[in-house]
């Protein structure tokens, strides 16, 4: 309950700004009509759209002793060209444990270039304990050579500084045959110890998945990836019983709604 | 009192389309209808109907249950009412696409003076007089309703005799039919634009681009062009946004085969229409010779062709004389050849379609279609107040900008920016101006960024395709229409002291010079494949490189030695292999032979050192060489109401947009937050469009006519649509003798949609200000 409050309080300033923006807009457009009084109502209107995307969603068969893990990475944004809700999640479950990593952000995402959007929010996770909530600036889009790039930077409700790079390459062998090598590396300014969280590197995944789109919408896959903790997160994940690195077989079924 | 013009009420009922042969009768042409004392009355009821096009019943949009909506037939010189009965639950509107009226006749939702839509379950009374002839179409302007099937053919008959004659007459309606729901197609687009694009480039066609290549050199460039490619976050197959698409001729699919029956030796007029919501389509009738008689409903000088593109929104007339009693197939293919739209020419309805033939290659983009040198920029946009582009509406130019000149900057040419120094430049033949030739001073300033490797890359002809004709079918077949009595059948036809100026016999001079072209056997020329050819060093090409060297107004020409030179520019843009090496220099137009007043956009630019726009005019069908292509050049109107003057400004028409997210725009600005293109009522107004996407946008202002500056001078030809390639710059005068608001838009209904489209309001006062 506590949690709830605490998001709400973070996530209703956003509201207002994005509200704000949208009044000014509208203000905007009413100051153009009354400068120029010839001027019709635009006959259209802005589209509005959505999508939701689950890159993946998929069960990893350890290798070499690792353990089971069944992940998830989504998101989902509406709103117009320039003005979207954008929500992203992920997470990861070890079989025989509660959830290890699950998390959810909530942003305000803006179109400010021809491929990049930048992204402000919150971000809350629930896993792992402690639970921590996050804000946000990032951005999102395609860099050239077409590889879609996530740089986000997260402050904590603690002061604590960290970042992410997610980074992915849809390499297509034949129309249907996509082969998705992609990189996500966690950085942190400072050592979070309650998170297991050293200065530096926290950890970084390498996967490599090969999905057939039976359409857009709907494509298996299978792959492999990897994981490698440094610092006191391996260390963490040693005494829990884990390991530093780890190697799975993954298959999955990635959705596009 | 109501009255339908050929009305089916069934659905597809084909016949709808086929005008009664003897309607024109000579005595009906010779009596003007002007004078009726009661405006004839029609009925259109709009409704939602259930389809089955593919096998599944959807929900279509028809008018009085017909899909495609009946004929509407006209007379020129009466008067309409049209009462358009909206039973739909949603808005809607109806607009006369090309015909010239009242602004709140116009049917466009919120622009059109004082009309905002046909609410749903009311009835709106349209009443207008008709002070055109030809073909014309409407169809709904509001959503996406047009593609759920609210379309039809309007013919309106001429008050006086046209200047060619036939027996029978048909509308061909073309259009592309989709299953899914065409809001549903826009959000697709919106979350991925390459969402229906099953023509990717993929590993497995690099091996096999690889494995075909012929030497390191050329497998070496299908590596860079690659990379290049994926630099720039383009994609080069990205031909058409949408797939999935049954095309139709008058609602009939291909199976369905549409018959327009003739018997052996009759004059046969063809009424085109592309009524595709998102399909460009190139057209034949394998056998049979064209004879264009009509464009967008404009009389043009007759002139013989083997094929055409007609772009969304188009409308071509045409005569064919079918003999033999054969079967012919019109054969209309899909830009990206996923499709045909086809229908028969035989003696007998009811014969099954022939079948199809295999589709041609698929067009790839080429660097010429990306643009990057478009000539002096920034100029009046016509809005009233100073307008700047929105960030993340034009894409980022640095690897393309070949030549890197900024032409705003160099003296001379800054007069032809703004208006106000056009009046000094009346009657010029910018072709002959000393000081148009800026290509040598001009890169020097940035000449670095000329070896940028992207620079060198469109040059790669082994990566284009058709480039090797020796295996392309039909090579033969063009000596034969060559020497196919055609002709006689238009030039015979036309009654003599009806034709102003020397048109018909200009046609036959046309036949000539094409007899020569289609008699080349391009099979057994040496170096059509480009791939293998030694010394293809274009290095030395104007602008490619070594621009100090540029000679813009003697472009060179690396095939002319394969090449016999051809007699009319316009032929040779016909030639399929000129228009992708009409981006590398000898794309500019020879404007410098015809009206003095020609300074048209590709005129100027031609001389500016650097790259060469494309041609804007070419088209490259994927024709056997040899095969007349119809290029706007090559359309001469017969009579012009407009006097022959300078404009009094250059507007600039910048096409843009944003291919990733797939909205588009007109100069940086999406219809939702751009402000209306302001003329005065009686100026002339030049624009210049600058496609600086990597689209075709067929662009139609309504409630005036656009004069695309083809180099015809007083012929040149008036049109309600112009097709503006990628990368190319095109000037289009247009009289503002209308007042009101007119919509004016891209006809590609997923771009207007999306954003690109405008306001242009003519009005009685003078402008006030400008940003020019």
């Amino acid at each position: 309950m506590r949690r709830t409050t605490r998001g709400a309080a973070l996530v209703l300033p956003l509201l207002g700004a994005l509200a704000a923006g949208q009044a000014s807009a509208q203000q905007a457009v009413s100051q153009n009509l009354a400068h120029d009084p010839g001027a019709h109502a635009p006959a259209s209107h802005e589209v509005y759209f959505g999508a939701v995307l689950f890159d993946r969603l998929e069960w990893g068969v350890g290798l070499d002793g690792s353990p089971n893990v069944a992940r998830w990475d989504g998101q989902a944004w509406y709103g117009t060209d320039y003005d979207k809700i954008w929500i992203k999640t992920q997470g990861e479950v070890e079989r025989g444990r509660r959830a290890e990593n699950a998390e959810v952000q909530l942003l305000y995402s803006r179109l400010i270039g021809y491929y990049w959007d930048f992204q402000a929010g919150v971000r809350y996770d629930a896993r792992p304990r402690p639970d921590r909530t996050y804000g946000v600036i990032g951005v999102q889009g395609l860099a050239p050579g077409l590889f879609e790039v996530d740089l986000q930077a997260f402050v904590s409700e603690r002061g604590d500084l960290s970042a992410r790079v997610e980074l992915s390459y849809d390499l297509y062998i034949t129309q249907r045959l996509v082969l998705q090598p992609n990189v996500e590396v966690n950085l942190a300014a400072q050592r979070v110890r309650e998170l297991g969280v050293n200065s530096g590197f926290s950890d970084v995944e390498a996967g490599l998945r090969l999905r057939y789109e039976f359409t857009r919408e709907v494509a298996p896959y299978v792959g492999v990836n990897y994981t490698r903790r440094f610092g006191e997160a391996a260390r963490y994940a040693r005494d829990e019983g884990g390991r530093a690195e780890s190697v799975e077989f993954v298959s999955g079924i990635r959705l596009f709604f | 009192m109501a009255e339908l013009s050929l009305p089916r009420r069934s659905m597809l009922a084909a016949g709808i389309a086929a005008i009664a042969a003897p309607a024109l009768s000579r005595s009906a042409l010779a009596q003007p209808v002007i004078g009726r004392m009661m405006p004839r009355e029609f009925n259109l009821a709009i409704e939602h109907v259930s389809l089955n096009i593919t096998g599944s019943p959807r929900s279509a949009i028809a008018v009085n249950r017909s899909v495609p909506a009946p004929v509407l037939r006209f007379r020129e010189g009466e008067e309409v009412v049209i009462n358009v009965a909206n039973r739909l639950r949603e808005s809607t509107s109806i607009h006369w696409h090309g015909l010239i009226l009242p602004s709140g006749q116009d049917g466009v939702p919120g622009i059109s003076d004082g009309f905002q839509g046909i609410a749903a379950g009311e009835t709106h009374q349209y009443r207008f007089p008709l002070v055109q002839a030809g073909t014309y179409w409407y169809h709904s302007h509001s959503g996406t309703q047009e593609q759920a099937g609210l379309y039809g053919p309007l013919v309106i008959d001429p008050a006086r005799a046209e200047p060619f004659g036939f027996d029978r007459d048909y509308i061909i309606q073309l259009s592309d039919w989709t299953d899914e729901n065409p809001h549903r197609v826009i959000q697709n687009l919106k979350r991925d634009a390459g969402y229906y694009n099953y023509n990717k480039r993929t590993a497995a066609s690099l091996a096999n681009e690889l494995a075909r290549a012929p030497n390191a050199q050329a497998r070496e460039a299908i590596i860079r062009d690659r990379m290049m490619w994926g630099e720039m976050r383009m994609d080069p197959t990205d031909i058409e946004d949408v797939t999935g698409y049954t095309f139709l001729v008058n609602g009939r699919t291909p199976e369905q085969n549409f018959t327009a029956a003739y018997r052996p030796g009759e004059t046969v007029r063809l009424r085109f229409i592309n009524s595709g919501a998102m399909s460009h389509f190139d057209v034949r009738i394998p056998g049979l010779e064209m004879t264009v008689v009509q464009a967008h409903g404009n009389n043009v000088q007759p002139v013989a062709i083997d094929e055409f593109r007609i772009a969304p929104a188009e409308t071509f007339d045409v005569l064919v004389r079918p003999t033999g009693g054969r079967q012919f197939q019109i054969l209309a293919e899909s830009m990206g050849r996923q499709g045909f739209a086809s229908a028969s020419l035989a003696t007998q309805n009811g014969l099954p379609m022939l079948p199809l033939p295999s589709h041609r290659e698929r067009p790839l983009l080429t660097m010429a279609d990306m643009g990057g040198n478009y000539g002096p920029r920034g100029l009046d946009r016509g809005t009233l107040r100073p307008e700047t582009d929105r960030p993340g509406q034009i894409a980022p130019m640095e690897s393309m900008d070949m030549g890197g000149m900024d032409h705003s900057g160099m003296p001379g040419m800054s007069g032809m920016g703004s208006g106000g120094a056009q009046g000094g430049m009346q009657g010029m033949d910018h072709s002959n101006m000393p000081g148009m030739n800026r290509g040598a001073p001009a890169p020097a300033g940035r000449g670095g960024r000329v070896q940028a490797p992207s620079g060198t890359a469109p040059m790669d002809h082994s990566t284009m395709p058709g480039m090797d004709h020796s295996n392309m079918p039909g090579m033969g077949r063009s000596s034969s229409l060559a020497s196919d009595p055609m002709f006689r059948l238009a030039s015979a036809s036309i009654p003599s002291g009806s034709v102003p100026g020397p048109g018909n016999f200009t046609l036959a001079q046309a036949t000539r010079g094409q007899g020569g072209m289609s008699g080349m056997d391009h099979s057994n020329m040496p170096g059509m494949d480009h791939s293998t050819m030694p010394g293809m060093d274009h290095s030395g090409m104007p602008g490619m490189g070594q621009p100090q060297q540029a000679r813009p107004t003697q472009p060179r020409r690396p095939q002319g030695q394969q090449n016999p030179p051809a007699p009319r520019r316009d032929q040779r843009s016909a030639a399929p292999a000129a228009p992708d090496h009409s981006a590398m220099g000898h794309g500019a137009p020879g404007t410098g032979q015809v009206g003095q007043v020609d300074t048209s956009a590709a005129s100027a630019h031609a001389g500016h050192g650097g790259m060469t726009p494309p041609d804007p005019f070419a088209v490259n069908t994927g024709a056997p060489p040899g095969a007349r292509v119809l290029t706007y050049r090559m359309l001469r109107a017969l009579s012009n109401p407009y006097p022959v003057r300078e404009p009094d400004r250059i507007l600039e028409v910048r096409l843009t947009g944003n291919m990733e997210r797939y909205f588009w725009a007109i100069n940086g600005n999406r219809f939702s937050e751009a402000q209306p293109i302001v003329l005065t009522l009686g100026e002339r107004v030049r624009m210049r469009f600058i496609n600086e996407t990597m689209m075709s946008h067929p662009m139609h202002l309504h409630g005036v006519w656009m004069q695309p500056q083809v180099g015809n001078g007083a012929q040149n030809p008036l049109l309600h649509t112009i097709s503006v390639k990628p990368g190319s710059t095109l000037d289009v005068d247009v009289e503002a003798d209308a007042e009101g608001g007119w919509a004016f838009h891209c006809h590609m209904l997923f771009h207007m949609e999306t954003g690109m489209m405008r306001k242009v309001e003519i009005r009685r006062q003078p402008r006030v200000a400008s940003n020019g």
